[in-house]
């Protein structure tokens, strides 16, 4: 009850920061701005698999716009929070809803792993990411300027195979980037990167959040990158939102900054406490 | 199999034209060591005629129509009844792989009928259809059914689960999902039944012509045992050789050509 207290009230200064973003997006781009994100709502959404109750009653509001990070310990149910969210589970109870009417090309996921067809080449994987406008005739110009984006426009005939883990990464960012989603979730999209690729792929992500201003919702096991990409994070425990904790350190973030790491510190110290708590139990 | 064949080679050769011609050096050098053998009476012409004999008999056999008569009957049988088994045996696979409904119908059954030998039953064929052609295409088709069947169900049911779920996600209808996702995933696997399904092809045939056949390259090897021409004996042996690797070097090509995206086929 009080977490939830806890939440609503850190909620509301929430949204006028990102209406603030907001706006300011919309005036760096002037009109030509097509695409905004959308606002979720989940209302006391559980999930099970047979006795298994993984998400015992998880409320949460996210702004248009917001990026989201949600930490928490092996197993305690973040990527099916994030499959629930994607419409890849069947929801056992409870809610969830955008704050429109949403198309299906509107909401996007990215995994660990990237996913790509072998037998297509990397221009071709960008269109599958266009869904039913896939057959458009300006269907491969799209694929093309979402390459340029993630910076592979020079790798667009090249297959799969030949690319290293990061710009397989790549691919698969601009292949849920084309069209133009309003909703992009990522399930430790970095995980499976050496550092310093990590630490450029970090930035390319918020790049495009900030050109692009989709809500991103991302689920990672680096609390340093959760503090570093987000506006806000949320520690999962016990199938709930244990903490909510708003990043208010202004972008550009500087990585290894003083500030970041207090907050880096303080939310895992959050996390080794709900160990204890748990085997106390 | 075929992946480690065609792995990059370590070391890369000065002249590229002299690579395609390395791999006749082997079999050239034994027919003339077999050409040496004879010649010198160390082999008798009874046991093993010399290559240039079995030549003459081809050059003979040629020249009378009779060869390229056999050869033509052979291969109608072999791609008639591999196109029959075949077909058969892809539609078996797919239907198996794609729907749990049709899979629970027939596999069981499917699998057991594979554990019998289908030259056992040449026997049985024989008492059904005679020395017809119906038998030796059924014995064919029979025979190249299993491996195509197995492997296209095999191939379907090992595509990454994580790329149709991608495939989902973004949208592809069931078609799409199939042709897009799939397909090109059970391809490489469906070219490992088509091989086995080759060799078998031809095991079939020779063993299907040579005993009940009235014409035919194994008819044309049995009817020069009788009388005792061995050259034409070893001249059929040969030519069933040639096929079997002309056959391969097709279905090579073709997977060269449809797998161009897999690492092992890429050019280097
Ligand atoms: N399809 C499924 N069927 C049954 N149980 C499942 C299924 N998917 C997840 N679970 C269970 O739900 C729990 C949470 O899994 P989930 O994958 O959401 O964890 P996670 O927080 O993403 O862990 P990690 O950080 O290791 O990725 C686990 O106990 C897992 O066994
Ligand atoms: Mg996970």
């Amino acid at each position: 009850m009080q977490e939830a207290l806890r939440f609503r009230a850190a909620d509301a200064e929430v949204v006028d920061r990102a209406e603030f973003i907001e706006q300011a997006r919309q005036v760096r781009r002037g009109a030509e701005a097509p695409t905004r994100g959308l606002s979720l709502t989940i209302r006391g959404l559980r999930k099970s698999f047979g006795d298994n109750e993984v998400l015992r009653g998880i409320d949460l509001h996210i702004p248009a716009g917001q990026s989201v990070a949600i930490v928490g310990r092996s197993g305690c149910g973040k990527s099916t929070l994030l499959r629930l969210i994607a419409g890849l589970e069947t929801i056992t109870a409870g809610t969830i809803s955008f704050g429109e009417e949403t198309r299906a090309e509107d909401v996007r996921v990215m995994f660990q792993e990237p996913r790509l067809l072998p037998w297509a080449r990397v221009l071709s994987n960008v269109e599958v990411g266009l869904g039913r406008e896939r057959t458009s005739p300006d269907a491969q110009a799209r694929a093309d300027s979402a390459l340029v984006e993630v910076g592979l426009d020079d790798k667009r005939a090249q297959w799969p195979a030949v690319l290293s883990g990061g710009q397989k990464q790549r691919v698969a960012l601009a292949r849920a980037l084309v069209s133009r989603p309003r909703v992009l979730a990522f399930d430790e999209p970095l995980g499976a990167l050496d550092a310093l690729t990590r630490i450029s792929m970090q930035r390319l992500l918020e790049r495009v959040w900030q050109d692009q201003g989709f809500t991103a919702i991302l689920v990672t096991h680096d609390v340093a990158e959760a503090v570093a990409l987000a506006d806000r994070v949320l520690v999962i425990e016990d199938g709930r939102i244990a903490h909510d904790i708003d990043v208010n350190i202004p972008r550009p973030r500087r990585r290894g900054s003083a500030e970041l790491a207090a907050l880096e510190g303080s939310i895992l110290k959050n996390l080794l406490q709900g160990t204890e708590d748990t085997s106390d139990l | 199999m075929s992946l480690i064949e065609s792995l990059p080679r370590v070391r890369r050769l000065r002249f590229p034209r002299a690579d395609g011609l390395i791999p006749w050096i082997v079999p050239l050098a034994i027919i003339l060591l077999w050409q040496v053998a004879c010649v010198t009476g160390f082999v008798s012409a009874r046991v093993l005629p010399a290559p240039s004999d079995v030549a003459l008999a081809g050059w003979k056999l040629l020249l009378s129509g009779e060869l390229v008569r056999n050869i033509w009957v052979s291969f109608w049988r072999a791609s008639v009844g591999f196109l029959i088994g075949g077909s058969i045996g892809f539609t078996f696979g797919l239907a198996n792989g794609l729907s749990q409904l049709s899979s629970k119908l027939t596999d069981t059954t499917l699998q057991m009928v594979r554990n019998i030998p289908h030259l056992a039953l040449i026997p049985l064929v024989i008492l059904w259809f005679g020395i017809d052609e119906s038998a030796k295409l059924f014995l064919v088709a029979l025979g190249v059914f299993f491996p195509i069947y197995l492997n296209t169900l095999h191939g379907i049911r090992t595509v990454d689960p994580q790329l149709i779920e991608m495939g989902r996600i973004y949208g592809m209808t069931d078609g799409e999902l199939f042709r897009r996702v799939i397909f090109p995933g059970a391809l490489p696997s469906i070219f490992v039944g088509l091989r086995f399904a080759l060799g078998i092809m031809w095991l079939t045939l020779i063993v299907a012509e040579t005993i009940a056949a009235s014409s035919g390259l194994g008819y044309m090897a049995m009817q020069a045992r009788e009388f005792m021409l061995i050259d034409v004996v070893v001249l059929s042996i040969l030519i069933y050789a040639l096929l079997g690797k002309l056959a391969d070097s097709a279905s090579r090509a073709l997977e060269r050509l449809t797998l161009s995206w897999h690492p092992a086929f890429q050019k280097h």
